[in-house]
């Protein structure tokens, strides 16, 4: 069974260490803070300039000068900060936000990453996604393991214009997690009865077991 | 003591002109000079050049000038959530220049701070890249960004005092103290107007330095784009 996008998110979150500053993008990576351990305490960073988000606020609660960098109503946790977008920036590129989890459509095994366009289909821009993945201590990615039509997602070498370039840690898919070792990935661990056959056929890069 | 305060949005416009650049605050729809853009809406200014990280969102805040063809020019860093932008440059009708969040930021205040750019990591090896000065420092590679520059700012802020000095509120500050910095005329827009000596020094987050016009706009429509809750356990 491949995992669900929810259980991408529950595997996602155990990679938080107490104590981890971490940045969330926007969509499947936002959920991960639904499941981050009662025994880990992470600060979320939102890169429009909040450091300690808290969860969504209640109906009450609703505050529209509170915001993710999704543009969702947000709340503010005891000990949190806000700040310009200058010094939010100096806090991803300075090195000081430990973990970044975004979302995909490529990832090489050299770490490569493109989540930022589609030429002719996908113009969205690349907001903050190329600084955090330049500058964040640790990238993982949350991605699909192929497109629609079977195409890997995991390549040798990137078909689409890059974000970054070797910055991807980590990749998790629904067949399992994935570590960009160069010239190849390492399977650190499969979904439940998805066989080593199955990601080396949907995976278009050498990929290692163990 | 120069005389900052305008009484009406028209007044701290004056001079705004067709053909000018203007840096707007706000990400997305969050702390947006709103009486300001319905000002220039209303006055029907065109061929402008809009720096804002989204320009509008959703047909409201400055999409209301996409759709009004006001807009000539967009520099920003996001695009999605507004389709009105999306359309108007698949169409080609419209030039934008995108940058990444981080050097759209440091690009303004690099401008406000007298520096001729910086070099930044971001960006390297991508689009962005394209016809700009790389450099290695210390083993890592960089690329070179210059300032940018605005004729009029617009900025919305929670407090300000009659010199200029302003606080802002929550994640409604983003680009506004930045972009003040960076144009030839900043124009505040304060939910509330104070007395000079009722800010504490120590609580300004953007010195009066910066601003030469500030007015008085109570009422905000403070637009919400994705109204996200949680239900009570």
């Amino acid at each position: 069974m491949t995992w669900s996008r929810e259980e991408i998110a529950r595997r996602a979150a155990r990679e938080l260490a107490d104590g981890d500053v971490a940045n969330l993008g926007i969509g499947l990576p936002t959920e991960v803070a639904n499941y981050v351990p009662p025994d880990v305490s992470v600060v979320l960073h939102s890169e429009n300039g909040l450091l300690g988000m808290g969860p969504f606020p209640f109906e009450d609660q609703i505050d529209p000068q509170i915001i993710n960098a999704g543009k969702q109503t947000v709340t503010v946790l005891p000990g949190a900060s806000a700040f310009d977008s200058a010094l939010s920036f100096a806090m991803i590129r300075g090195g000081h936000v430990d973990v970044a989890i975004l979302g995909g459509l490529e990832v090489a095994a050299n770490g490569d990453l493109a989540n930022w366009t589609v030429p002719g289909k996908l113009v969205t821009g690349m907001g903050g996604a190329m600084d955090l993945a330049k500058g964040a201590r640790r990238v993982l990615v949350l991605q699909t393991h192929v497109s629609k039509d079977g195409t890997p997602k995991l390549v040798g070498r990137l078909t689409l214009p890059a974000t970054a370039l070797a910055c991807v840690h980590r990749v998790l898919t629904e067949l399992g997690v994935f570590d960009c070792a160069g010239d190849h990935f390492v399977c650190v661990e499969r979904a439940t009865g998805v066989s080593e056959e199955e990601v080396a056929r949907s995976t278009g890069a050498r990929v290692v077991f163990r | 003591m120069k005389q900052k305060v305008r009484a009406s949005v028209d007044e701290a416009l004056e001079g705004l002109a067709s053909g000018m650049s203007i840096m707007s605050g706000g990400f997305g729809l969050c702390g947006n000079a709103e009486q300001c853009i319905k000002a220039i809406a209303r006055k029907g200014l065109n061929d402008l050049t809009i720096i804002s990280n989204n320009c509008g969102n959703q047909g409201r805040g400055l999409a209301v000038l996409l759709k009004g063809r006001q807009i000539r020019k967009v520099v920003c860093s996001f695009i999605g959530g507004n389709p009105d932008l999306q359309e108007q440059y698949l169409a080609g009708e419209i030039e934008v220049e995108l940058n990444p969040q981080g050097t759209l930021a440091e690009r303004i205040r690099a401008a406000g701070s007298g520096l001729g750019g910086f070099y930044t990591p971001t960006g390297v090896g991508t689009v962005v890249a394209e016809g700009k000065e790389t450099r290695e420092i210390d083993g890592v590679r960089y690329l070179l960004e210059k300032p940018l520059r605005a004729d009029f700012a617009i900025v919305r802020a929670a407090v300000a005092d009659r010199w200029g000095n302003c606080r802002f509120y929550r994640t409604a500050r983003n680009f506004n103290p930045l972009m003040a910095m960076a144009a030839d005329v900043t124009v505040v827009e304060a939910d509330r107007l104070v007395e000079v000596g009722e800010l504490d020094p120590d609580d300004v987050h953007l010195p009066g330095i910066f601003v030469h016009r500030v007015f008085e706009a109570p009422e905000h429509d403070n637009l919400i784009e994705h109204r996200t809750t949680r239900a009570r356990p």
